[in-house]
């Protein structure tokens, strides 16, 4: 076409001038706005890289010391180093509350999906879809402030937790209970895709419902669910301040799980502002923001690992 | 409250405006004029490790990026890039998904009519998908309400608004883009902070978390209802 139209040449400058007004001009801009989404990307995690790792070129730490110690004592102006960054306790923190507020979430959340599909799809579709939707849309400050409000005085109250209820039991229950619509609503779509043959064949089996839903429907849903599971962690790892409100922030390993401890993000929310551009301490958390971008990209990692493998059986 | 609420509304408007025309044509030349291969799987990498990142390290980002490396001061118009960023990937693959899913005979019937391939897209595609594209908008709209994290660094913790002053140069104008402008979420978060100081602040911030989940829930029903009447209009059509 291009070849056909370049033969032709200057038979008639206006229709090279239209083709471009009409073409050539809006191709090559809706390829830089594709081209400009890529260079966000990169540039983010080129300044996260570069910014990140300052603390271990510019003040010689070692990664052991940031990843596995836990004094934290960083030096807070410009340009002096020699302090301490083990940040052990922020990571631990931010494993813990994930981990739990998952093992809180999962079994919910399946248990939603299920009855959402299978046992109640008329009252799924009409009333728990729009719900899980609405909960899902819900800011994360609103939750943290409900924790704040509702949750801590209640741990508070019932356990006597000694730190008057901000606890590791509150974060990872608001984290919980923010993850359950993310986890509920893949889950769902994933049960909700499995092929009807499936059904017909295990029905035909003389299989009840349980036995077709455990055995065969969410074995063949599984890739779904681990995605749903998977980005309802990595939206538990990236919150900040809903959890950073009912931690506690103390700088300790929590000794059980009503007393209160740290998260990576609470501590660069909270510490940011206050540290020095370019001092040790600001360097370090950025090297924990760097530590949550790996977390995220192992993430999408695990995902697409996943797909490839269900894609490879799914399609028998 | 009154300045924080119209902060939220005039900042998540500004970031649409950068992130709306960005996201639909990146959708566009997803959907369009990329080829399959590495191109495209990388820019869908892209997207997706956009779409996973945590909301406190793209306002790291924001903060290094729009603050500190421009000299600035905390400002609107920082917060509001670091939103669209938050934004953009939904934006774009709303639209791609939107562009994918039309029926081929849109197309084919355009290009009889001797249209260009913009003509196409222009003229025919993006007005057959816009209802789609509206509620991905009103959906990224909803989150950006609620975004806290991204603007603890860029947008500011405080906010001084006068509302006689129209001149939009001036730090205390309303519209003016480069001032400090607290949110509502952000409202909320400073209100624990400062609980000590001032005796209203559970009153403050239970009323601002009450009016953003109300914004939030019009803008999600919102979504909710357009989406229902595409889908009742396409008619089974498709699927």
């Amino acid at each position: 076409m291009s070849n056909l139209e370049s033969i032709k040449g200057g038979t008639s400058q206006k229709n090279t001038l239209h083709k471009f007004r009409n073409e050539y001009f809006w191709r090559g801009l809706v390829t830089v706005c594709g081209i400009l989404i890529i260079l966000l990307t990169l540039s983010i995690g080129l300044f996260l890289i570069v910014k990140g790792t300052g603390t271990f070129t510019k003040y010689h730490h070692t990664l052991s010391e940031f990843l596995f110690s836990s004094e934290w004592s960083p030096m807070d102006s410009a340009n002096e180093g020699g302090g301490k960054v083990g940040s052990a306790i922020y990571i631990f923190g931010s494993l813990l509350t994930c981990g739990l507020s998952l093992l809180i979430a999962t079994p919910f959340s399946l248990a939603a999906a299920i009855f959402m599909v299978e046992i109640s799809p008329n009252a799924g579709e009409k009333l728990f879809q729009p719900a899980v939707e609405i909960f899902m849309g819900i800011p994360s400050v609103v939750y943290g402030w409900i924790g704040l409000t509702v949750l801590v005085p209640f741990i508070k109250n019932t356990f006597g937790a000694r730190m008057g209820g901000f606890s590791v039991l509150a974060a990872s229950i608001v984290l919980a209970v923010m993850i359950f619509p993310t986890i509920t609503a893949l889950s769902a779509d994933a049960i909700r895709n499995v092929p009807k043959e499936y059904y017909q064949a295990a029905y035909g089996m003389g299989s009840t419902r349980w036995q077709v839903i455990s055995r065969v429907v969410l074995p063949v849903a599984f890739p779904g669910i681990f995605t749903g599971i998977i980005l309802g962690l990595s939206r538990a790892f990236g919150e900040a301040l809903a959890v950073a409100m009912v931690i506690g922030k103390t700088r300790a390993f929590p000794s059980s799980l009503l007393s209160p401890t740290n998260n990576l993000t609470a501590a660069i929310a909270a510490d940011m502002g206050n540290s020095a551009d370019g001092g040790e301490h600001n360097l370090a958390l950025w090297t924990m923001a760097l530590l949550l971008f790996l977390i995220s990209m192992f993430f999408i990692f695990l995902i697409h690992v996943m797909f490839r493998k269900g894609s490879g059986s799914g399609e028998v | 409250m009154g300045n924080q609420l119209f902060n939220t509304i005039y900042l998540v408007f500004l970031s649409l405006l950068i992130s709306v025309p960005i996201g639909v044509a990146a959708g566009i030349y997803m959907a369009e004029y990329a080829k399959e291969g590495k191109m495209l799987s990388f820019l869908r990498v892209s997207i997706e490790s956009l779409s996973s990142l945590p909301s406190i390290v793209v306002g790291l980002f924001g903060y290094l990026v729009f603050i500190l490396m421009t000299g600035a001061k905390w400002n609107l118009m920082a917060g509001a890039l670091a939103v669209s960023i938050l934004s953009l990937p939904l934006i774009t693959t709303t639209t791609e998904d939107a562009i994918r899913n039309l029926p081929i005979g849109y197309k084919n019937g355009s290009y009889v009519l001797g249209a260009t391939q913009w003509q196409t897209i222009f003229k025919v595609l993006l007005p057959a998908c816009l209802p789609r594209i509206i509620t991905g908008v009103i959906l990224a709209a909803g989150r950006g309400f609620g975004e806290a994290a991204a603007l603890l660094y860029t947008a500011g913790q405080s906010t001084n608004i006068n509302w006689s002053n129209w001149n939009l140069t001036s730090p205390t104008c309303a519209l003016n883009p480069f001032r400090p402008g607290e949110t509502l979420a952000l409202h909320i978060w400073v209100m624990r902070t400062e609980g000590s100081l001032n005796p209203h602040a559970t009153e403050i911030a239970n009323f601002s978390s009450a009016i953003l989940v109300i914004l939030v829930l019009r803008f999600s029903l919102t979504a909710r209802i357009m989406s229902e009447r595409i889908k009742r209009k396409s008619g089974g059509s498709k699927e």
